[in-house]
């Protein structure tokens, strides 16, 4: 266990360092032309290029370059190294990228456990009613509302959603995007968040249905469950426990990445039709510039969490099932 | 009692069925057993069919446009008079008007026509945007681009996927140690930023390098970039299905009667798993408009002028109070599109192979 562990960690300290250098080959190299004129800004003085080259060391071969940027990404997150040179910046407004994904985490946060709350408990009912009812009425009617679920763009609904409960003239039941903090204004804020909580959990709740739904008809067929049921158990029970316990396993799986994905800035799409100041709006304000820093810094935060999530996801299933444990 | 056959021959079960029953059993390839389970789920081929529609009518965006609409999708006409139920009106009513009586200009709130439906000759049918082009024109020309990427960037990441697959888990070894990882590193990316990173980078310059030149604003960057980053969405499940194969023994009796590598890959292994990848090919156009109209609205994928239906969606949403049927109606086309799609992959899936697992794990 204690070597799994280990090599888990090692492994995932690989990927991420492959993933950033895959980020600065996005970064630095694919765009082509000169990187330093780039990080310039607009109209920049020949001065400010010729520092800028020699302080990412554009001069230097690609893995000065890689190490450089790396180094002027995590500075962002140690106090007392904000110099004009030392930290990644962004073209056009020329902020600290790392300090303003930090300001954007509160946001994104409330967004997401919120959300997440939501999703895994009506995706676990709507699984649960439509594999019970599999084939009668109220299983084809749920069936095909998830279908509609998932097959929406999620941007689409949230504007639908503005449209219908935010944006009507007098009296609208919602406020019309943007957010407020928890410690500002409890209220405020959740009655902010209802709308985008609901947006982003509609596609998560229709997936997870429709997985959980043909999990539950698969294990429903198992040997234990039909001795479960010979040995004199209740239905309730037996889904309960048997069932339903059994078909969660893909589902945690698929909620821990899933919930890595949109807290490393997923969301951006519910986030920049809600105007919800967080890690994926600020990604998104970015891109009409081609401001490339905002991008590749929430990418790279983005990583970070889904394989730090992964890693801690196969540790944790090693632990719970000893059958998995690698010899 | 009759005598028993002597000899038994690849004909005797037949010709004892057809003893017994009188006739003869017929034998039936899987693909056509698949369609005949197909032909009787008559919700997934309706689906299909208004698949086809949808692709028919945006591939006929520019006879539309030409023949109905009289415009191009570009062209703007704002100051315009038009004709609707005999009465006369701008395409855009309203902002700064000039008032000889007073020489002065007055504002007035902006008024965008709405739908005219069939009232002013087939002109401006779903309104005008903002800028006075016809809207019905855009969204088909915006249809035709979200097709032509939906669709091209399925086939080429489906391509690529089971290409690598086939090479990983025909050999084993570190080909296959290098498709996984390659698999592992995409997976590890937040899907839609690291589309969104690749489309930005892509589009400063446009690509340069290998060899392969694309100028920024070229539809092939948002083709490129989503069957990219989709590649490990298809590729884990059909590499997980070959390496399964590769320990059955019809393979092991194609290698040791000489089959070469390639045409172990090609005439065994891959017409086992052709209808996996066909249901695959299927579920992943659905994702892939999904994605484009994602990365669309973003302005990370189609660039403006040139339509998609996720920039449509986009420029729509300043004027979602005053102009709601901008960005609702592309929105409808997408739903309807990928509603479709997916009701008939599924149809397919539950034909092909009733009880397979196969799915688009998003």
């Amino acid at each position: 266990m204690g070597a799994f562990i280990v090599r888990r960690l090692l492994g995932m300290i690989a990927v991420m360092f492959v993933v950033s250098f895959l980020v600065f080959v996005i970064f630095i190299k694919i765009p082509g032309g000169d990187p330093a004129s780039r990080m310039a800004g607009k109209n920049p003085l020949p001065q400010n290029i010729t520092n800028i080259r020699k302080q990412w060391g554009f001069d230097k071969p690609f893995y000065v370059q890689y190490v450089r940027m790396m180094q002027k990404t995590a500075n962002g997150l140690v106090p007392g190294k904000h110099g004009q040179y030392d930290v990644l910046r962004s073209f056009d407004t020329r902020q600290d990228v790392a300090h303003e994904i930090k300001r954007g985490i509160p946001a994104t946060m409330s967004l997401c456990i919120g959300a997440a709350i939501i999703w895994l408990f009506f995706g676990t009912l709507v699984g649960v009613i439509s594999a019970v009812f599999a084939g009668r009425f109220s299983d084809r009617a749920i069936t095909t509302a998830a279908l509609i679920g998932v097959s929406m763009p999620v941007f689409w609904l949230g504007l639908v959603l503005r449209f219908f409960l935010a944006e009507k003239p007098n009296d609208p039941l919602f406020p019309d995007g943007g957010y407020v903090g928890l410690t500002d204004n409890p209220v405020e804020w959740a009655h902010h968040l209802i709308l985008p909580w609901f947006c982003l959990s509609i596609l998560f709740i229709g997936f997870y249905g429709r997985v959980l739904r043909s999990n539950m008809l698969d294990v429903m067929n198992e040997d234990y469950v039909r001795t479960a049921k010979a040995k004199g158990l209740g239905p309730k029970r037996v889904l309960l426990k048997h069932v339903l316990r059994n078909s969660m396993i893909p589902i945690v799986t698929l909620f821990a990445l899933d919930f890595a994905a949109v807290l490393g800035g997923g969301a951006i799409l519910t986030e920049t039709v809600f105007d919800l100041k967080g890690v994926g709006w600020y990604a998104a304000q970015s891109v009409g510039g081609l401001d490339l820093p905002p991008i590749m810094g929430v990418t790279l935060y983005g990583a970070f969490f889904i394989v730090f999530f992964s890693a801690i996801v196969d540790i944790f299933y090693v632990w719970l099932d000893p059958r998995i444990r690698p010899s | 009692m009759s005598e028993p056959a002597t000899e038994l021959t690849l004909d005797t079960p037949s010709l004892l069925a057809s003893e017994e029953h009188e006739v003869a059993i017929v034998g039936r390839s899987p693909w056509y057993l698949a369609w005949r389970r197909l032909r009787r789920n008559w919700v997934a081929l309706f689906s299909l069919g208004v698949f086809i529609a949808i692709v028919i009518a945006c591939a006929s965006a520019p006879l539309y446009a030409r023949h109905v609409a009289h415009t191009g999708p570009n062209t703007i006409h704002a100051t315009d008079q038009i004709r609707v139920n005999g009465k006369v009106r701008k395409v855009i009513q309203g902002g700064a008007v000039y008032n000889p009586a007073t020489d002065t200009f007055e504002i007035k709130s902006v008024d965008i026509l709405g739908p005219t439906w069939w009232h002013a000759d087939g002109r401006f049918v779903l309104g005008s945007d903002n800028l006075g082009r016809d809207e019905a024109v855009r969204l088909l020309y915006g249809g035709m681009n979200s097709l032509k990427i939906g669709i091209g960037s399925a086939f080429i990441c489906t391509l690529l996927a089971v290409v690598l697959s086939l090479v990983g888990g025909y050999f084993g070894g570190w080909p296959d140690w290098f498709v996984s990882r390659f698999f592992d590193i995409i997976w590890a990316f937040p899907v839609l930023l690291l589309a969104i990173a690749l489309g930005t980078a892509l589009s400063v310059n446009g690509f340069h390098h290998l060899g392969v030149s694309i100028e920024p604003g070229s539809l092939w960057i948002p083709t490129s970039v989503i069957a990219f980053i989709l590649i490990p969405y298809v590729g884990r499940p059909i590499r997980g299905q070959i390496l399964s194969l590769r320990q059955k023994e019809f393979i092991d009796a194609a290698i040791g009667q000489g089959a070469s590598p390639l045409r172990v890959m090609f005439s065994d292994l891959l017409p086992n798993v052709a209808s996996t990848i066909l249901v695959f090919f299927t579920l992943i156009i659905a994702t892939n408009i999904l994605t484009e109209a994602g990365l669309s609205f973003l302005g990370a994928g189609v660039r403006l002028p040139n339509p998609s239906w996720g920039n449509l969606i986009a420029s729509g949403q300043d004027q979602l109070q005053t102009a709601p049927w901008l960005s609702l109606i592309p929105g409808i086309a997408i739903v309807l599109t990928v509603l479709s799609l997916n009701i008939f992959g599924d149809g397919l899936r539950d034909a092909l192979d009733p009880r397979s697992k196969v799915r688009i794990e998003r």
